[in-house]
């Protein structure tokens, strides 16, 4: 067979051609789907409605605290409050966002193959997905848990009256969902590459999703044996994590994190996977050091598996014990760094286009680089128990997770909408909505960071009047923050209709992905492709000229 | 390659498995329409189970950390509740379980040389052995329930640690934890036992209904590869929970 790189100009336009988008129209081609891409789009549906309803609880946390009183909701209600949020946003939004949509989508294509290896099982994973969704709304609407959305024992099996179970039966559903999706991949990854597709050519987004796969299968099944013994104990009164009865709640906290904390890795290597194929792909380099950033994703997967204590050096762990965790988590920065590290070095010289997809990427390593410096601050014992459970926590992770993982996955969907649509979005309005979700992150967030290191305790109804200025800025940039997320949502869908019709590689891209139509037809490629190249041989691609069909 | 060169606008796309009809020279029924061949199929499938079990393995993995971190804290009361658990009972089901996996290693024997009626007639006896695994465990619990040492309101254990003769005292709170615990691990396993039977009952239908030859039998060999997870769960609860606190 014939090497295949098709050149964009032969690759038909998306006009009458038939593709996985047009194959069907009926709803029931849509539920019953077994293709990849279809079911990564029912995800985008699903995921995206829980990101708005986890963002609602966002706002009315942030009403709450614009003034110091507790005068727009009870103690009671706040502790819902968050607790709905958290869940919502780590369990049904951060946990399943860039690997389910964009990773659904893009591993097979990726990897040159037809779908994924199990298809059915894939269709599963989304409809356990909605069950666990469809669970937690019930519940959700029966009163809430107000546990936390770290169901932390004894709060969880003896003092709260909420539906700890409904929720917990959710959660472990979701977690099915989630080893599902890992083990598809897994075994995607390994047995159905294209003739050529070498370890060492793959894309380092395959090589993220490889390692995040590997947290799925090897953390998930932990935390819901946890939340299964948490059940128990709460229906039998057994005693399994209550000291009344001989067990012990710091064993909950060790199984919870086990998982918990490798879940943060869930989160953000698939981003960072996005992220390396921006940063390549708009300087037009090769990725600088693609091993190092390869295998610092499966060191970040392995060495996330051992700092999970870092969460409770103030609950009661011995000091040597603390010592060593603090330890390992220093030892996790290095990986990390390493990406850091290399993304800017391969911009160095690159001739780099700030297209907007490039510009969440900026936005990425700006933001991630903070949320990790100061991951390494409450690694450190010293500050860790001065700052533990204040708002410095709080910033802390939502650099990660939402300067993170969110700026990565919206970098994404704007660099694969064309794949995923063929049509382009609006490139003003986009670049526009990429600059209000920076300045509306950072203020919503950097003033928790002082918040939190003057002593403002997180999970709280009300505060000292001396905190309300830093909480007013936290308010309006959330307030910022929401029209930049709505934005996009209003010119993808304006995109679909009007936005200008993308050809097979409207960002002279290198991937397997960029050489079929867009959007690409039901089984991905017309012959399957045998790669004869490395990945990102940006230098082998002759310049196009970019601006053409971006300008709107 | 079966890669069909079909133009992707033909209406064959808008089926699931169409693309696979188009161009063989031998027709595979069992062959599904993204994989290139027989093999990479197999591969995968049996890729793919080998990290359910990894799964499974984390999940008990849970259970025999916190068995493990609380035994070594709470000894005596674990070594009395430990004690008071039936060997005999426990030692006839681990044999049980040994021969159901020999039946089944037989079983994926027959259906790799393509035996029809010898595939079918071990997957039945390896679910009778199943079955009977269960209602000896069945008949443990009713022992429990007897002696009042199922944890709950009605629990009740005066028993002490036989300690080489020497009786010690426990705390019965501890030795609730103790079956506490005993309760989950086995519970859990004994739910696994159940979807095993519901497995193996399947799979003896549709061999039965002829739809394994000697060159696709994987449904066989994975979920053979279940009923071995599930029997060495077994293999280390029984020690641990029956044999390693009796001295005497």
């Amino acid at each position: 067979m014939a090497t295949t790189s098709i050149p964009a100009s032969q690759a038909p336009g998306s006009t009458t051609k038939l593709n996985y988008l047009n194959n069907g129209h009926t709803l029931r081609s849509w539920l019953l789907t077994t293709d990849h891409k279809r079911i990564a789009l029912l995800y985008l549906l699903s995921v995206t409605a829980f990101f708005f309803l986890g963002g609602f609880f966002a706002m009315l946390i942030r009403l709450e605290l614009l003034t110091p009183e507790g005068d727009l909701m009870q103690a009671d209600t706040y502790n819902k409050v968050f607790t709905m949020h958290g869940m919502i946003m780590v369990f049904f939004f951060l946990i399943p966002v860039v690997p389910a949509v964009l990773g659904n989508f893009l591993v097979p294509l990726m990897v040159g193959a037809k779908d994924l290896a199990f298809p059915r099982i894939n269709l599963l994973s989304w409809y356990l997905y909605v069950i666990a969704g469809a669970l937690f709304l019930h519940c959700m609407l029966n009163g809430g848990v107000d546990t936390g959305w770290t169901f932390y024992t004894p709060y969880s099996t003896a003092a709260s009256n909420t539906n700890v179970i409904e929720a917990g039966l959710a959660v472990f559903i979701v977690g099915f969902s989630s080893i599902f999706t890992g083990l598809n991949f897994i075994v995607t990854i390994h047995r159905m590459r294209a003739p050529g597709l070498t370890w060492s050519r793959l894309p380092l987004f395959i090589w993220a999703h490889y390692a995040t796969s590997l947290i799925m299968i090897l953390g998930t099944p932990v935390v819901a044996i946890t939340i299964v013994l948490v059940a128990v104990e709460r229906v039998f009164h057994l005693g399994i994590f209550d000291p009344r009865l001989g067990g012990d709640p710091l064993l909950f906290q060790h199984l919870f994190w086990f998982y918990s904390h490798p879940a943060v890795y869930i989160m953000i290597l698939p981003s960072m996977g996005v992220i390396s194929e921006l940063i390549t792909c708009f300087s037009r380099k090769r990725v600088f050091g693609y091993k190092f950033v390869a295998l610092s994703s499966i060191a970040i997967a392995v060495i996330g598996f051992l700092v999970w204590a870092h969460h409770m050096f103030v609950a009661g762990i011995s000091l040597y014990a603390a010592m060593v965790f603090s330890f390992l988590t220093f030892l996790v920065g290095v990986p990390s760094a390493v990406k850091v590290f290399n993304w800017t070095a391969t911009l160095y010289k690159g001739s780099i286009t700030y297209a907007t997809p490039m510009l969440y990427a900026f936005g990425f390593i700006g933001l991630f680089t903070i949320g990790g410096l100061t991951g390494l601050f409450l690694g450190t014992l010293g500050i860790d128990v001065h700052v533990t459970d204040t708002y410095f926590v709080v910033a802390h992770f939502h650099y990660v997770m939402v300067g993170g993982v969110v700026m990565g996955f919206l970098g994404g969907m704007h660099f694969w909408w064309p794949k995923i649509t063929g049509r382009m979005y609006p490139e003003y309005w986009a670049r526009l909505s990429a600059l209000l979700v920076f300045v509306g992150f950072n203020l919503t967030f950097f003033p928790q960071f002082v918040l939190g290191y003057v002593g403002m305790p997180r999970r709280y109804w009300q505060y000292p009047p001396e905190f309300q200025v830093l909480n007013v800025l936290s308010t309006a940039g959330a307030s910022v923050l929401a029209v930049g997320y709505i934005l996009p949502m209003i010119y993808f869908l304006w995109s679909l209709r009007y936005g200008p019709i993308a050809d097979a590689n409207p960002w002279n891209a290198a991937g397997l992905e960029w050489q079929t139509a867009s959007p690409p037809p039901t089984f991905n490629f017309d012959q399957t492709p045998v790669v004869t190249w490395e990945a990102y041989n940006y230098d082998e691609i002759p310049e196009k000229e970019l601006e053409a069909p971006v300008a709107q | 390659m079966h890669n069909s060169p079909a133009t992707p606008g033909s209406t064959a796309a808008q089926t699931v498995a169409p693309a696979a009809t188009m161009d063989h020279e031998a027709f595979n029924p069992a062959l599904r329409h993204h994989f290139a061949d027989a093999q990479q199929q197999k591969n995968a499938a049996s890729l793919g189970m080998w990290l359910f079990i990894v799964t499974e393995i984390m999940f008990f993995g849970g259970m025999f950390c916190a068995y493990l971190i609380y035994r070594v804290a709470h000894f005596n009361a674990f070594a009395a509740g430990s004690q008071q658990l039936n060997i005999w009972l426990g030692a006839v089901n681990t044999a049980v379980l040994i021969v159901s996996s020999v039946t089944v290693v037989l079983a994926v024997k027959a259906a790799e040389s393509g035996k029809r009626k010898v595939l079918v007639g071990y997957l039945v006896v390896t679910v009778l052995l199943g079955l009977t695994f269960l209602v000896i465990k069945g008949f443990e619990y009713a022992e429990k329930f007897e002696k009042h040492h199922v944890p709950g309101p009605t629990f009740n254990f005066t028993e002490k640690f036989d300690d080489n003769g020497k009786q010690i005292p426990v705390n019965p709170k501890e030795a609730e934890l103790f079956f506490s615990l005993y309760f989950a691990m086995t519970g859990m396993h004994a739910l696994h036992m159940i979807i095993g039977c519901g497995l193996f009952t399947g799979l003896a239908i549709m061999a039965w209904k002829g739809h394994f030859t000697s060159d696709y039998f994987t449904p066989i060999e994975n979920g053979g590869l279940y009923w071995h997870l599930v029997d060495i769960i077994w293999i280390y609860l029984f020690p641990l929970l029956y044999l390693i606190s009796r001295h005497t």
